[in-house]
């Protein structure tokens, strides 16, 4: 890594990988405590709020370093892509700073009411404040996968004398119909994430015996949001979202599926190398003409191979594209496997007394950050080597006087302090879990987190 | 349309620096200012609610940058990467220092924190005070528009200068200083009993500190820039600024004396605001004035977005500001008054 691009390149794939592992925790716990808060507002069961108090400390130990960790993303645009950012601010920029004004800007201020103020709020209130950071963290998902999904399918923009983009159309840019899907199926992964946590946890309690009472609400919450946000993320949030490529970007979607040759009736990949030298597949095995059904809705659809187009607008990664794609299809498949199951015995009335269930619920909440990383590199390898598709190749948007040495350095300190936060956020997520949530009845002092 | 936008931003980076400025000036004098632990909490206690907030407005003025003049936001950040991501690593360090610290018990896990935070506090201060300088200095910008500037080079004002030169070191110092001094008129506010009063006394320390750098930075700045004037000779209108300075610096030392804490942070903030403004006068049109060729410069006009989007801007622009200003409202009446810290619960 000698080279500013590569350096760059990797820096912010390392930044934004890291940072992610957070708001999708955060952005799906904000629905799910919005229903553990109107589940104690329409029961008056006060366990539910003491389920929501448990899951806001949470929230806040994990928000915090979404937010500390989400500066630098806002920041890279200029310091390591300065010729991107000159080229393409005048669209993006609109969809990142209304993110600050009109995301930013609510969620800070409610997420202090509703970790600090829920004595001075009243009931209703307080489910006011949960509404509000729910509202908040989703719009800011919004504007962020808005200004990806111009960056994966550009429109709303015309290009100007100096080269540059200008905003044609607001609206066009704001309702790409790319960010409509990848919005959906992002949303939906950030639940998965949230709600295998939280069943995780519950069974944790469940199988120590203790806070039991608490632990049946998780697993409960848990279950039935996963089961049904698991299903809504193959149909038709990522159905919809593999059909927009294949229609957008069809080299992309050759490359994920590694189909070096165009074929009627294209098969679907399960297992096999993709094996760049001699443009095959090692030991393949493939069902038959799936592809092509679940891209077209026609057995003997023609599907593009990568022979189709000119190497040079390949994906300049494709095994790492191709695993990144059939580990999040694969995972995705587990998770509907194992939440139909768990909400069948939890329909039952089993699922409580189901031991090896609540082993397998505990053991597998690190596979929707697995799959939602690699959801996201699907999405992004998948788009080199255009930076904004079909506009600006990778190489051209990086910043003209940053060196490698320079981007190294910060690369290295970025690693240092990431490595320090992550230590620090698993020391104290560990330390609540443990603690439990009947141990402290309301949210911890000073600095229980905004 | 771009002065307008101009402005905006100008603004936003002035409610940036008035409102993070009393939680960064608090933050660096809280190791000197709260000897117990006790003391501490209430510091964290009164930022806590409001600090992330008050940091939204930097990115929010970064957003706005980004989108009113691309090029200028292009230019700047790559052109001032080093001590950019080094704000981000102290940002974070901060954050960290402020959420953490009492989630464990525990003198030597508080200890910790409390350096962190403090070091972190007052490291951003210099760091913003030296960014300001750089901006007013100029950069050595090349034709198309971009530099890249080391840490330091000689120290000296010249056309290949470096982030620190003795010019942007003392604009950092007076960040440091002014900060400080507005950060301990909001612990002077926000808290009751001794350290109240410890921060007042130093409030009204740091006030001369303040009153003498205003002067010897502005006589600086006009040997470092002195086309700084140009826009206050052409507009007498501009003289408003550094009167609003000499009078809300005044102020602020009357109603430091007469213990009137509310009154003297207003005034801190109105003294901050009106050098923010003064200086954004003097600069006007330029943005990123050029140390090599004043033909290089980067100004309002030619690095702005297009028309159209500048348009469609001011609509979202004003509906976001009116629902932001909305939700700070009700944030700060809500927590309004004295923070109060028991040995065993929480404030509030």
């Amino acid at each position: 890594m000698d080279d500013a691009l590569a350096v760059d390149r990797f820096q912010f794939a390392f930044t934004v990988t890291f940072h992610y592992l957070f708001p999708q925790l955060t952005m799906g716990l904000a629905l799910l405590l919005v229903v553990l808060k109107t589940l104690a507002l329409k029961t008056n069961d006060e366990s539910y709020n003491h389920a929501a108090r448990f899951w806001a400390r949470i929230f806040g130990i994990t928000f915090a370093i979404g937010v500390v960790t989400g500066i630098p993303m806002e920041f890279q645009f200029g310091t390591n892509w300065a010729k991107f950012s000159h080229f393409a601010g005048g669209v993006i920029g609109q969809t990142l700073a209304m993110e600050g004004m009109f995301a930013f800007f609510l969620e800070s201020a409610f997420l202090g009411l509703f970790l600090y103020g829920e004595k001075l709020l009243g009931r209703v209130g307080h489910w006011v404040a949960a509404f509000m950071v729910f509202l908040g963290s989703w719009l800011s998902g919004y504007f962020i996968i808005a200004t990806d999904a111009w960056m994966q399918h550009p429109v709303g923009y015309t290009v100007a004398a100096d080269g540059t983009v200008h905003l044609e159309s607001f609206w066009k840019l704001l309702l790409n119909p790319w960010a409509g899907w990848q919005y959906a199926h992002n949303m939906s992964g950030s639940v998965i994430t949230a709600s295998f946590v939280m069943m995780a946890v519950g069974a944790f309690y469940l199988l120590g015996r203790k806070h039991a009472g608490q632990g049946r609400i998780y697993v409960r919450v848990g279950v039935i949001a996963a089961c049904v946000f698991s299903i809504l993320q193959l149909f038709p949030t990522g159905d919809q979202q593999g059909k927009m490529v294949a229609l957008h970007q069809p080299v992309t979607l050759a490359a994920m599926e590694a189909l070096f040759e165009t074929r009627d009736g294209a098969p679907m990949v399960i297992i096999g190398q993709p094996n760049m030298a001699e443009l095959k597949l090692d030991n393949p095995i493939m069902v038959p003409k799936a592809l092509s059904f679940l891209t077209y809705q026609r057995w003997d659809a023609r599907v593009h191979g990568l022979n189709e187009f000119p190497r040079d607008l390949w994906p300049d990664n494709i095994p790492l594209l191709y695993f990144s794609y059939h580990i999040m299809v694969g995972l995705g498949t587990l998770f509907i496997a194992i939440t139909v199951v768990a909400a069948v015995l939890l329909w039952r009335g089993k699922l409580f007394e189901s031991r090896w269930m609540l082993w397998v619920l505990m053991l597998s909440f690190p596979f929707p950050y697995i799959a939602n990383t690699a959801g996201w590199m699907t999405a992004e390898i998948g788009r080199q080597p255009w930076l904004v598709y079909g506009l600006m190749r990778t190489e051209e948007g990086i910043s003209p006087t940053v060196s490698a040495g320079n981007a190294i350095f910060t690369l290295l300190g970025f690693m240092g302090m990431y490595m320090l936060l992550g230590m620090l956020f698993l020391f104290l997520i560990w330390r609540q879990i443990q603690q439990g949530p009947a141990v402290i009845e309301e949210p911890r002092k000073a600095g229980a987190v905004a | 349309m771009e002065t307008l936008w101009f402005i905006l931003v100008a603004l936003m980076l002035a409610a940036y620096v008035i409102l993070d400025g009393f939680d960064l000036g608090a933050g660096a004098i809280h190791l000197f200012v709260a000897r117990s632990n006790l003391e501490r909490r209430a510091i964290l206690r009164a930022v806590g609610p409001v600090w992330d907030g008050n940091e939204v407005w930097l990115l929010a003025a970064g957003g706005t940058l980004y989108f009113a003049f691309p090029l200028l936001y292009a230019s700047s950040f790559s052109g001032f990467y080093l001590p950019l991501i080094m704000v981000l690593w102290l940002l974070m360090m901060r954050g960290i220092g402020i959420e953490f610290r009492n989630h464990v018990e525990g003198a030597l896990w508080a200890q910790f924190y409390d350096v962190m935070f403090s070091v972190s506090s007052l490291l951003l201060a210099v760091f913003f005070g030296a960014a300001l300088g750089n901006v007013i200095r100029g950069v050595p910008l090349n034709a198309e528009g971009y530099f890249f500037e080391p840490l330091w080079t000689n120290f000296r004002v010249d056309r290949n200068p470096g982030i620190l030169d003795w010019y942007t070191v003392l604009t950092g110092v007076v960040a440091l200083v002014v900060l400080a001094a507005h950060g301990a008129c909001y612990i002077a506010l926000k808290t009751e009993g001794e350290l109240s009063v410890r921060a007042r006394g130093l409030a009204r320390r740091l006030w001369w500190g303040v009153a003498g750098l205003t002067v010897v930075s502005l006589i600086a700045t006009l040997a470092v820039r002195p086309a700084m004037l140009d826009n206050y000779r052409n507009y007498a209108a501009g003289a408003v600024f550094p009167l609003a300075v000499f009078a809300s610096l005044a102020l602020m030392a009357y109603y430091l004396s007469r213990e009137r804490d509310k009154a003297a942070f207003v005034s801190s903030s109105v003294y901050i605001g009106c050098m923010l403004a003064g200086a954004a006068f003097g600069l006007y049109p330029y943005v990123l004035p050029a140390t090599t060729e004043p033909a290089y410069s980067l100004t309002v006009h030619n690095t702005k977005a297009a028309a159209h989007g500048l348009s469609v801007g001011i609509v979202w622009w004003i509906l976001g500001m009116v629902l932001a200003l909305g939700y700070f409202t009700f944030l700060y009446r809500l927590f309004r008054g004295k923070v109060k810290v028991s040995a065993e619960g929480h404030g509030y």
